[in-house]
């Protein structure tokens, strides 16, 4: 009994969920009522997680795992989520697409998400990947009646089941050379004289790649993210990473962690080409959706270096990356959710044409959050880069160093243009006024980290570092 | 001393900014602002004369060091000063109050989110040549980037975007492989406090590489040929406060970057990368003369002069003498107060004319006299005429040239003839001759602010001239050290 308390934050998640879907179905026009009773269970669940945060246990002989780690990446889901629902709140309602279902969908892929990483096992592991995907599946087209919606739902939906039907045979060789779905035991039968297990391993790194959309399997990434509404971009573009380096960590540390030489060189690939993609795919873009996505990419170039050392310093640096990362693109689709003109929410670059003369405020946040993303010093994102290029030349890898900030030089160019956009270019007509505290709140908080990590950098990296050791 | 001098130095314009910031009332508004940004740099100013004098001529270590942990386990917050960047961060302090005034006069848009622009770009300067850190070092270094990359974008001339692009990305892309060395360095030697990196020493085989690393940094932000191109049209398309800073400050801090960090962690490589510097140095004093004489723009020509200053600057700094090296430092602030009033000249004859063309002006002497003999001043301090200070610098460097190569010094020496030559024949054909265009006759002399910049600035120019004490004094101690522990560490090296 004491073990199942220990569950309680899924078992809450999925009861409420069901609850909430009852609601849903009884009440009509219920969107507002299910988004705050969510933003109930977000708050009730972070607690809970918090409450029991440094404990550790498993589960259903050794199939589930909690741990802070686990734990850590948990709470971050949370605020993610939290976030994007409050900024999305007002498009979506002026969108015209406040169905109940589109919260409850989101925190159904949260349940997904929480499953993912809590695996210590490959079908366990598999059954939370594909709720979470199918989620998003669905979340991708939930603009019924826009082609865009319905094509970038449907593209994603293919390739995606291509990549888990990869993922699947990975996990099903696997076991077979190892003789159990159990991430520990596995680890124990994996070497390097093992070719099943570096055979399975590819196929893995695969299934996972293309769910963090890292090159060269992030073909799906621009359509998708400019199809969706924006409300499902900002979330596909913030929380399912902070899932997929959550298992990205857990398989090279656990099952793994036996065959580095293997897989080092396979992530330091992607690694690389998701960063010189990102740089310089994104200078063309001129929808700002297409250009977060390519963004993206980039990013998750940057973390998945610092997973390649495979150290701890390594693993702990591409959290810290993904968290600071978090926080930046939460504010960049504040900023994008605010972005509306007659009535019309704009995703074209020029619309930012000359906008600092109107919104001062909403462009020198902006401004904070593109250098943050272009990694330029005192700001937060620069920290992130450096945590994770003290872990890449640490583990002496001078290549993959010098070309990733080689790469950050050419992605400054794109931030830097819209920058230039906002500041330079002259003015054009301002945005309808906007007053939505959920959005100026996130705004400040996201600007206000971004500017004052700096202070104190090392107290993410701490925490951070701490969890992975134990 | 308990009190964090240094840290408040650095941070009060930031308050100041801060402060504009949230502060607006709506009448009066730019009067408000100016007089508060002002007041503290003003103050500012006041802190680091005041630091000037309680500091210690008599010793070789960092004074008023501070240090704090930062990044546990990995790196300190360590600031301190000794006797060169104390001239430094004074100059810093100096210039700012002088853009502040000129761009009243200057600047008609945005003035507020200019003069928040300013005062931050300040604290990142006075943090450059106060810290004691690499990573802090890369931190203030990098981020003055983003309020001149502003500035020039938003205040510029015409072809501004193109300018600040080209700045940012030139000085990022230096930069980056800097960022790679002090990480390197930091798993070298565990650690990234450079006074601990002096005695610890870096290994011989790594300091060839690290050397490059941060010369390419460096190298960029001097500006040395041929990485110097985006200077002139930074220098021409930004606004005349930006010019001012740019010229007078930002380049400075590669030269100090040298001196504090090239030749004190790699002695080895710094003497083995000798020829190299001599060479680019020769070839951006003579090379960047001769394309200053051909120019039409007057911001550009003193641009360009700027990169031949600067190769002086760099020569003399590699000749490990102490005539070159406390020549170049006196070159440094001589050029910061020189090549900034030339760029407060240009900008008061453009806010009347609006034209930066030499060909647009002539015979300015029978119009505005007063402007014209503090445009004498600092033509003839560019070219180092006795008396000015410009000649102090030029004539050290020259000194420590001589014993180290003949053939070098010979060359520099042709780079002064030229200096002369463009210079004077800037003067010649801007206020020379007869006053041929109409919409010159109407001009108007000095005014009262512009007045009191420029004459202050051309009192120093000749002060500095006649009593270049003032500034050796402070940087004796600390340059004999120095070269001690140069000469000290070359010695180890052939022992082993």
């Amino acid at each position: 009994m004491q073990n199942i308390s220990l569950f309680l934050p899924e078992i809450f998640l999925t009861v409420s969920l069901l609850l909430t879907l009852m609601i849903g179905v009884f009440f009509k026009n219920s969107y507002v009522l299910v988004t705050n009773i969510i933003y109930g269970i977000i708050i009730a669940l972070i607690s809970i997680i918090l409450n029991s945060f440094y404990d550790s246990f498993k589960l259903f002989s050794d199939s589930f795992v909690s741990n802070s780690f686990t734990n850590f990446f948990k709470i971050l889901i949370l605020i993610g989520t939290f976030f994007i629902l409050i900024i999305s709140q007002n498009f979506i309602k002026e969108t015209k697409i406040n169905y109940f279902e589109y919260p409850l969908v989101l925190l159904l892929s949260v349940l997904g998400m929480f499953i993912m990483i809590s695996a210590n096992d490959l079908i366990l592991f598999y059954l939370g990947l594909e709720l979470q995907s199918l989620s998003l599946y669905i979340l991708a087209s939930l603009d019924r009646d826009n082609l865009k919606s319905n094509e970038s739902g449907l593209k994603y939906f293919i390739l995606s089941s291509l990549a888990s039907g990869l993922l699947l045979y990975g996990c099903s060789i696997l076991y077979g050379f190892s003789g159990s779905t159990n991430f520990e035991v596995i680890s124990s039968n994996a070497n390097t004289e093992n070719t099943g297990t570096v055979f399975a391993m590819v196929f893995i790194i695969v299934g996972l790649a293309f769910k963090v959309s890292a090159v060269p399997f992030h073909m799906w990434t621009p359509d998708v993210y400019e199809g969706a509404p924006s409300s499902v971009t900002s979330f596909f573009a913030v929380v399912p990473k902070i899932a997929g380096i959550a298992v990205f960590t857990r398989f090279m540390q656990i099952p793994f962690s036996e065959i580095v030489d293997q897989w080092q060189p396979i992530l330091i690939f992607i690694s690389l080409a998701s960063m010189i993609l990102g740089a310089v795919a994104a200078i063309g873009q001129s929808n700002i959706k297409r250009l977060i996505a390519y963004s993206s990419i980039g990013h998750i170039g940057f973390a998945l270096a610092g997973i390649s050392t495979g150290t701890i310093t390594g693993y702990s640096s591409s959290i810290t990356y993904i968290s600071i990362y978090v926080v930046m693109n939460l504010g960049m689709f504040a900023c994008i959710f605010s972005m509306k003109r007659d009535g019309k929410y704009c995703e074209n670059l020029n619309d930012l044409s000359g906008i600092s003369k109107h919104h001062p405020i909403l462009s020198i946040s902006l401004l904070v959050i593109l250098f943050s993303l272009a990694g330029i010093p005192p700001l937060a994102g620069f920290f992130g880069k450096f945590y994770v290029f003290i872990a890449v030349i640490e583990s002496k890898m001078y290549t993959l160093a010098i070309i990733g900030l080689l790469s950050t030089v050419i992605s400054a160019f794109y931030y830097l243009r819209i920058i230039k956009i906002i500041y330079f270019d002259d003015e054009n007509k301002s945005f309808d006024k906007i007053k939505n505290l959920g959005i100026s709140t996130t705004l400040f908080l996201s600007s206000l980290i971004l500017i004052t990590f700096f202070i104190y950098p090392s107290f993410l990296n701490n925490i951070i570092e701490t969890l992975i050791i134990n | 001393m308990n009190f964090p001098i240094l840290s408040s130095i650095t941070l009060l314009p930031i308050l100041g900014a801060i402060f504009i910031f949230i502060f607006n009332n709506k009448t009066n508004e730019n009067k408000n602002v100016i007089y508060v940004s002002l007041f503290t740099s003003v103050v500012t100013l006041f802190l680091a004369i005041f630091l000037w004098c309680v500091f210690d001529k008599n010793s070789s270590e960092f004074q008023f060091v501070e240090e704090k942990n930062w990044i546990s386990g990995y790196i300190k917050f360590k600031f301190g000063i000794d006797g060169i960047s104390i001239l430094f961060v004074v100059l810093t302090a100096f210039i700012t109050p002088i853009c502040i005034i000129s761009c009243v006069n200057s600047v008609k848009n945005r003035l507020k989110e200019f003069l928040i622009a300013i005062l931050v770009l300040e604290s990142f300067m006075i943090g450059v040549f106060c810290s004691l850190d690499l990573v802090i070092f890369y931190l203030f270094f990098e981020a003055g980037l983003i309020p001149m990359f502003l500035i020039i974008g938003i205040w510029g001339g015409p072809k501004r975007v193109y300018a600040a692009f080209k700045f940012f990305l030139f000085t990022l892309l230096g930069s980056v492989l800097m960022l790679v060395a002090i990480i390197s360095i930091y798993w070298i030697t565990g650690t990234t406090d450079v006074t601990e990196i002096f005695v610890i020493k870096i290994p011989v085989e790594y300091q060839y590489v690290l050397w490059l690393a941060f010369f390419s940094s460096f190298a960029v932000k001097m500006p040395m040929w041929p990485v110097h191109t985006w200077l002139p049209d930074a220098h021409v398309e930004a606004p005349t406060a930006g010019s001012v800073i740019l010229a007078a400050i930002l380049l400075k801090m590669a030269g100090y970057g040298f001196l504090r960090f090239s030749i004190g962690m790699f002695p080895v490589a710094s003497e083995y990368f000798v020829p190299l510097i001599f060479t680019l140095s020769i070839i951006a004093i003579i090379y960047t003369s001769l394309v200053a004489l051909m120019q039409e723009d007057m911001k550009k020509l003193i641009a360009y002069s700027s990169v031949a200053h600067m190769g002086f600057v760099t020569l003399g700094i590699f000749t490990f003498t102490k005539q070159g090296i406390e020549g170049s430092i006196f070159q440094m602030i001589s050029h910061g107060l020189i090549s900034a009033a030339l760029f407060l000249c240009v900008g008061v004859v453009y806010d009347r004319v609006h034209s930066r063309l030499i060909n647009s002006y002539g015979g300015l002497v029978n119009v505005i006299p007063k402007y014209s003999l503090v445009f004498a001043v600092f033509i003839l301090g560019a070219l180092g005429l006795p008396g000015t200070s410009g000649f102090v610098g030029e004539i050290l460097v020259l000194l420590g040239a001589f014993q180290k190569n003949f053939l070098v010094a010979v060359l520099a020496s042709i780079g002064v003839i030229l200096g002369a030559a463009y210079m004077l024949w800037l003067y010649k054909r801007v206020i020379f001759g007869k006053l041929e265009k109409k919409e010159l006759t109407e001009l108007k002399d000095l005014n009262l602010s512009e007045g009191f910049i420029l004459f202050m600035l051309a009192g120093l120019t000749l002060f500095l001239g006649f009593y270049p004490n003032l500034i050796l004094d402070t940087i004796h101690v600390s340059v004999d050290k120095l070269i001690n522990d140069y000469q000290m560490n070359l010695i180890l090296n052939t022992v082993k």
